[in-house]
């Protein structure tokens, strides 16, 4: 499986020859092996010019640019190294057909609510009151079947995440103050980490969903446009349960993650750079966990399935197979 | 009609489901490094003087004995059959464009046997309806059935197809 790399210092990522070199004052000149990554995430200030651009193209590599606070501020996405105008036209009138739209917006709740509840059912295994939470949610996901639109799915998907959001103050034993979630910007520490780990989640599906014909930028949960790469934001709900919230659970629970790990700033709380880098490093690992897949028969990786959620909606869309999310079986 | 390529005729024989897909623009990233045989025999144009072209690093073209070789591991029946009839199609193609009497031979490496291959009559009108064939493919609006048998396991599409 090809590699993520995780740029933390400052400094210069340049081409020469056939490699890419990241050259910072604390690790000097290191070659990159470009034909083992998939994507860079650039967390430091980092140069690059055109030249280094055109390598990364040319190698199909995606990059994906954070601020300061590790905000996601946007992707490097090279033109289409594998385009299929049918699958274009196909994955365009799946969403243009309402209903079409509807069957695939449902399903991706549907898988996502599925790993969620998945979630507190394992905490209430080992925690007290919990099981009001998972009683709610699955009243909840009850009427999935059921919505007539968009909008009323977006409606319930709201009402789960809301009740699953105050599931987290048991889950993570009131370790810290988690009363609502705020994004712009996030001003609590589990807030700062669900932000963080959300725009890690999105990138790590759009470099997958590169590798594959299937457009970014038409998405079905999600409205076109809401973000460039809306696709992206509809695989990702389905992921976020099983790889993100994990990781902050793991991170809180097993105190990995401390106060001292976060900045607070006026209003705003972000990891600092060693939080960071305490969760990029469990982002990494997770993705490489491996398990056994059934239909498969062989073990793939926590990455491999965004790729295998990418070919099932590809399936769905030149109506070979009916599109059915990844439901947590472990 | 675009013109149908060695691969497809290949992919004809081995699964239809992957010709499919294939001619669909459903490719899987990093094929291999599968060069398109029928491709790069279209831009070599067959020029005389090339003595030797060697395409793919698989199909040697060698124009003085008028000869097309494949060098090739039996694999499985159906792959034997896909690589035949992948060279009776470019002895098909090739006649088509003027250049007459060219044979094949497919050398198998696994135990040094050797298959020759010339275009018989026969040949030649199973070639064209295959070529029917496969147009009609390509206009299906969704895949045919998988072959589902034990080559899947080795097809670049396998985690595509099951998962
Ligand atoms: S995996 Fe099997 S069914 Fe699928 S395309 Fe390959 S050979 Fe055909």
């Amino acid at each position: 499986m090809k590699r993520s790399i995780y740029v933390n210092t400052n400094g210069r990522l340049s081409r020469k020859d056939n490699t890419i070199y990241l050259e910072s004052e604390t690790y000097g000149k290191k070659p990159i092996p470009v034909n083992n990554i998939q994507e860079i995430f650039l967390f430091g200030e980092v140069d690059l010019n055109t030249k280094a651009i055109n390598f990364l193209a040319q190698n199909n590599i995606t990059l994906h640019v954070f601020n300061y606070y590790g905000y996601y501020t946007g992707s490097f996405y090279p033109r289409e190294h594998l385009p299929s105008g049918f699958l274009l036209v196909k994955q365009v009138e799946k969403y243009k057909d309402n209903e079409e739209r509807l069957k695939v917006a449902k399903e991706f709740i549907n898988s996502a609510s599925h790993n969620i509840l998945k979630n507190v059912k394992y905490y209430s295994n080992r925690k007290e009151g919990l099981d009001e939470y998972v009683k709610k949610i699955e009243a909840e996901r009850e009427n999935i079947k059921d919505v007539k639109n968009i909008n009323e799915l977006m409606g319930i998907e709201g009402r789960i995440r809301n009740i699953y959001y105050s599931a987290f103050e048991i889950i993570i034993d009131g370790k810290y103050d988690f009363k609502n979630r705020t994004m712009n910007p996030p001003d609590n520490p589990i807030n700062a980490m669900i932000s963080f780990g959300n725009s890690m989640m999105y990138s790590s599906v759009l470099s997958e969903i590169y590798n594959t014909q299937l457009n970014p930028t038409i998405s079905y949960l999600h409205e076109p446009g809401e973000r460039r790469f809306s696709l992206s934001l509809d695989i990702s709900e389905i992921f976020k349960p099983i790889i993100i919230d994990r990781i902050i659970f793991t991170l809180i629970n097993q105190r990995m993650i401390r106060e001292e790990h976060f900045d607070q700033d006026l209003s705003m709380c972000y990891l600092n750079d060693k939080g960071r880098l305490i969760f990029e490093k469990e982002f990494d690992e997770k993705l490489k966990t491996i398990i056994k897949h059934p239909k498969l028969n062989k073990s793939v990786s926590y990455k491999r399935l965004i790729r295998l959620e990418c070919y099932k909606l590809i399936k769905h869309i030149i109506d070979e197979e009916e599109y059915e999310g990844l439901k947590m079986w472990w | 009609m675009d013109l149908i390529t060695g691969t497809e005729i290949n992919y004809y024989f081995v699964c239809k489901h992957k010709l499919w897909l294939f001619t669909h623009g459903i490719n899987m990233e990093h094929n291999s490094d599968y060069v398109d045989i029928g491709k790069s025999l279209h831009e070599n144009s067959f020029q005389r003087e090339d003595k030797e072209i060697l395409l793919d690093g698989r199909v040697k073209i060698d124009f003085i004995k008028n000869q097309l070789e494949i060098h090739e591991t039996k694999k499985s029946k159906a792959i034997e059959e896909a690589t035949k009839y992948q060279v009776l199609y470019y002895i098909y193609y090739l006649k088509m464009k003027g250049v007459d009497k060219v044979t094949g031979v497919i050398h198998y490496m696994d135990n040094h046997s050797k298959e020759e291959i010339s275009l018989s009559e026969e040949n030649e009108n199973e070639i064209k309806e295959i070529i029917e064939e496969i147009y009609k493919i390509k206009l299906m609006n969704k895949p045919p059935t998988k072959v589902q048998s034990k080559i899947c396991t080795k097809c670049s599409y396998y985690e595509l197809c099951f998962s």
